[in-house]
């Protein structure tokens, strides 16, 4: 339903657009709740033109410079790689390639000191650069008289990912999904964190090939429509874009007011079409599709001249002697790019990477700029003094006024705090973004985002091991099913063939009831039974039977078989009277018995076929939410044979103490 | 490691209270003109005492006490409290009253940030049920005052309970006028006959009603510094003036009209330093109608139902009770749900 209105919108929203772009007024805007206005500081790193640096003198390549699987090494140490070679390649589906900056040799790959909040060293490629800065042959694609598949699956191989922080391989979002249509490409050129130009400047230097890039998203995608988002502190390259896409009748550049966190998708989504993406959908299953302004003009590169992503903008600001924006080939240390920004004057203190609100500390200057680098600052303490101790909460609710996802920080700081996560949980803590935009407002000084990151990750890790267990229960459940089938088939066919041998065996009538009957008296052991009729004979045979198969069967593998035939518990055998009125009759118990065998083997293909998805969707990085149905699903179906199974050996019970009395 | 964010911009706890204090002086100046110097030892006597009275607490509790005396939060409660006693309260009166707020209401329930009760208002419902006499006798303001007393006359009456020559202190007090009002109802008077006694003024109070438009002047400063959301004090006012009119549209003979609700007792001190005390209060948009809406209802039946001449305090603290439960089923919709 809430599809249909939000297309019926979108509709009526097309119709007026072009009248509201075309004159790029602020009155189309749909704003979000909250939000903070941080003193911007953008100024600085625009007054020079993006600038190359030297090339330095050893190149660090993590492998895993996105969101995924780390790719697969496909160079050794001692190999001679050229520029934009592949050094890894993707594995698996969300996984992204590794290329050479530059022409040189590789003389190790190790675990180093890599960029990231953890500050836990992963596995690089150190490569040493000839100077020679060669490239290897290089093969554009024809991108205009491709089909869209082809184009979508050499992606796989450009290495690029999302460049506006998320790093998300790009080709997965390319990928149609076959459920949805996008109707609506967004770019991203918000930019709304403090301190961050390099999208600025690029929208200053490149529109031409951005808006060749957007062409290209656009037609891969199917888009009809593509607005540019851009926050109106930007009037300079706003004013360039606005030009370079004057001449296209399907792309509009529409200037939102600087509110940080505009730049977050949902956020740039809702501002520029009203559009509300659910909570628990992703913005492609109403149509619209958002890339990062660099992101574009990294695909165009590739098609258009075949480079691959090795390189990116970079916003050297802070405490430098001159702050601007690089091209910075990934790899390079970050003390060359502090150096070539004139290097950080005597009180820096350490490196920030990201912007001030939602960046982190980096450990040393050693470690390389990566694909997620879109800004280093270089912080003092006058710049971001330590926070004073933080005082009590006050509930002045000044958080919630500026969540820009409307949830409650101050009950979700609460129930962090005293670790009531489910409470947490329910006040939507995983909504939350981190944006940070609460402890910048809080009087009372509280590290409000670092909760949530707590709470988080301590629910994560919650989930994860109840995950882990789930799973060996339902094998544990699984392999003891699969036990007790195989004991009953085994012990159905020696009563089959203790019966054909025996000439005394008793009518065919009957039958059933003794296979089953059997087989119950094996499991039940119950040794007080009287042996008196040729009937006991035959099970006593069977039973020695059962019990030499069983030992043979433990000395290979099966230890826990005992475990199994001691299923049946003492006063379910002492009480058998009691059950004789509601017995069932023999066909009836047998042909239940079977189709539980039935049911059975179809619960094992479940399992199976649910274990297989699991580890398909593992692979793939990210488990869908099905899969956990389909697993509880089939708990329930083995709880239901359990119950059956006990139902059934009771009813036979019944049958085997009545025919006693007969006897 | 990730703690961003590394900037903030929002005033501290103590700029926040400060700007509190300094709102209610345009009140304190009034009060001053109009009933003499007296509010001032009152003021600086709760103001002692609150101070006293936490850093002994924070001792005990062993936490640290310059950062939670310097956020000033005790000393607001302390104003609040005595802007509340009748203006020439014994000193003792005012010590215990302050006492009572700072250690129980507020320390004992863990401090700044943890008090489910306003904690002024506790006081204040605590010495209104020990010494209801005291409680609501209030002196006549200087203008209307038989005996005028000066500042060192006041001084001397707080601390020693006794008076120059042979005035007598039944002479200087009074009922208030919302006190006055409901005994006078009682004895089957009509309001327009009732409001003709010399303690009325134009809408409320003669005099009385001068403070009181003195701390809607501050609490409209507040809501300039956006110190307190406009929510509260509005629909508190609202609240109040509708359920008053109500009964005054019935029956006028017998009920006083909106506005003397509005300008009488403590009605505006309500509205925008009372109910806007933020940890004893709602923390959502809805919430905060709810409850000032209650507020202001229960306010209105305690005054004119109710044993005791204002209804504030006790409406004040039955709203707190109910904050949890008004905070859980306001919860506003979370940006992508239905």
């Amino acid at each position: 339903m809430s599809d249909i209105i939000n297309f019926a919108s979108n509709l009526i929203r097309n119709t007026f657009s072009k009248k509201a772009t075309a004159n790029n007024s602020l009155k189309d805007i749909f704003k979000f709740n909250g939000g903070v206005h941080p003193a911007e500081h953008k100024a600085e790193s625009t007054t020079h033109p993006i600038s190359k640096l030297m090339m330095p003198e050893k190149l660090i390549l993590p492998l895993r410079q996105h969101v995924g699987h780390m790719p697969k090494v496909k160079v050794q140490v001692g190999d001679y790689v050229l520029k934009g070679q592949m050094l890894a390649e993707p594995e698996g589906s969300v996984s992204a390639a590794i290329h050479a900056p530059t022409s040189g040799t590789i003389t190790a790959i190790s675990e180093q000191v890599i960029p990231h909040p953890s500050g836990l060293p992963d596995m690089c490629i150190n490569l040493v650069p000839d100077n020679k800065d060669q490239w290897t042959a290089l093969q554009p694609v024809d991108w205009r008289n491709t089909d869209k598949k082809t184009l979508v699956d050499a992606l796989r191989a450009s290495g690029i990912v999302g460049l506006g922080g998320a790093t998300f391989p790009t080709h997965i979002k390319l990928r149609s999904n076959g459920k949805s249509n996008v109707h609506t490409l967004v770019i991203n050129a918000a930019e709304c964190e403090p301190y961050i130009t390099c999208d600025d400047m690029l929208m200053r230097e490149r529109a031409d090939e951005i808006l060749k890039g957007i062409e290209i998203v656009q037609s891969l995608l199917g888009a009809e429509k593509c607005i540019v988002g851009i926050e109106d502190n930007k009037p300079v390259a706003a004013g360039i874009m606005t030009k370079a896409l004057a001449a296209s009748s399907t792309i509009a550049v529409k200037i939102v007011p600087t509110l940080y966190p505009s730049g977050d998708a949902r956020r740039l989504i809702h501002l520029l079409l009203g559009t509300e993406i659910p909570n628990d959908k992703r913005s492609t299953d109403v149509g619209i599709q958002v890339f990062n302004v660099a992101t574009v003009l990294a695909i165009y590169r590739y098609f258009e001249f075949g480079e691959p992503s090795i390189s990116r903008i970079v916003t050297m600001t802070g405490n430098v002697a001159v702050p601007q924006n690089f091209e910075v080939l990934f790899g390079t240390p970050l003390h060359a790019l502090v150096a070539a920004a004139g290097g950080a004057k005597t009180n820096t203190t350490h490196f920030i990477m990201g912007g001030p609100m939602m960046g982190f500390d980096l450990p040393n200057d050693l470690v390389p700029i990566t694909k997620a680098a879109n800004c280093i600052i270089a912080a003092t303490p006058d710049l971001f003094a330590a926070p004073p101790p933080a005082m009590p909460c006050i509930r002045c609710a000044r958080c919630a006024d500026a969540c820009p996802v409307n949830l409650q920080p101050q009950e979700l700081y609460w129930f962090a705090k005293s670790d009531n996560f489910e409470k947490a949980r329910d006040y939507n803590l995983f909504d939350c973004i981190e944006c940070g935009c609460c402890t910048y407002v809080c009087p009372s000084d509280i590290p409000l985002v670092q909760y949530y990151r707590y709470a988080k990750s301590e629910i994560i890790a919650v989930d994860k091991a109840k995950e882990a267990a789930d799973l060996a229960r339902e094998r544990n459940d699984f392999r003891l099913a699969r036990i007790e089938r195989e004991k009953l088939e085994r012990a159905q066919k020696h009563a089959e063939r203790a019966q054909a041998t025996k000439s005394e065996v008793k009518s065919a009538e009957i039958k059933p009831v003794d296979d089953v009957k059997e087989v119950i008296a094996e499991s039940i052991k119950n040794e007080e039974a009287p042996a008196s009729t040729d009937k006991q004979a035959a099970i006593a045979a069977a039973i020695a039977r059962a019990k030499a198969q069983k030992l043979a069967a433990a000395n290979t593998s099966d230890i826990s078989a005992e475990k199994v035939t001691v299923l049946p518990t003492a006063p379910e055998t002492k009480t058998p009277e009691t059950k004789i009125t509601e017995a069932k009759t023999p066909e009836t118990e047998a042909a239940e018995l079977k189709a539980k065998l039935a049911k059975q083997a179809l619960i094992a293909a479940a399992i199976e076929r649910a274990k297989a998805q699991k580890l398909a969707a593992a692979q793939a990085g990210d488990a869908p939410k099905n899969i956990e149905n389909v697993s509880a699903t089939v708990q329930a179906e083995i709880n239901a044979t359990d119950a059956l199974r006990e139902k059934a050996k009771l009813a036979v019970e019944a049958q085997v103490s009545k025919s006693k009395e007969s006897d | 490691m990730n703690r961003s964010p590394y900037i903030t911009d929002a005033p501290t706890v103590s700029t926040i209270m400060f700007k509190v204090l300094l709102a209610l002086v345009p009140g304190i100046a009034a009060y001053v003109w109009i009933y003499g110097g007296g509010i001032l030892v009152s003021l600086t006597l709760a103001t002692l005492t609150a101070l006293t009275a936490e850093a002994v607490l924070l001792k005990i509790r062993q936490r640290p006490v310059k950062p939670y005396l310097m956020d000033m939060s005790a000393v607001v409660t302390a104003w609040l409290l005595a802007l509340a006693l009748p203006p020439l309260a014994p000193w003792w009166l005012v010590i215990v009253g302050t006492f009572f707020a700072i250690v129980i209401a507020k320390q004992l329930y863990g401090g700044l940030g943890y008090n489910p009760f306003n904690p002024a208002m506790v006081g204040y419902a605590a010495l209104l049920i020990s010494f209801p006499l005291i409680m609501t006798k209030w002196p006549a303001p200087l203008l209307l005052a038989e005996h005028p007393l000066s500042f060192m006359d006041q001084l001397h009456f707080i601390f020693s309970h006794s008076l120059p020559g042979d005035i007598k202190v039944d002479a200087i007090t009074s009922a208030t006028p919302l006190d006055y009002l409901k005994t006078q109802l009682m004895l089957k008077h009509e309001v327009s006959s009732i409001t003709q006694a010399p303690i009325f003024g134009a809408f409320g109070a003669k005099g009385g009603e001068l403070v009181t438009g003195a701390y809607l002047l501050g609490g409209l400063y507040l809501l300039q510094q956006r110190i307190i959301s406009w929510h509260l004090p509005t629909v508190f006012l609202a609240s109040l003036a509708t359920i008053s009119l109500a009964f005054y549209a019935i029956e006028p003979n017998h009920f006083a009209n909106p506005l003397f609700h509005l300008m009488s007792g403590a009605s505006m001190l309500c509205a925008f330093f009372i109910i806007t005390d933020p940890v004893s209060g709602p923390t959502t948009p809805r919430g905060k109608v709810y409850f000032a809406a209650g507020v202001g209802v229960l306010t209105y039946l305690i005054r004119v139902y109710g044993g005791y001449p204002d209804g504030v305090a006790f409406a004040v603290l039955l709203m707190n009770m109910c904050v949890p439960l008004i905070d859980a089923l306001t919860q506003p919709r979370v940006f992508g749900h239905k």
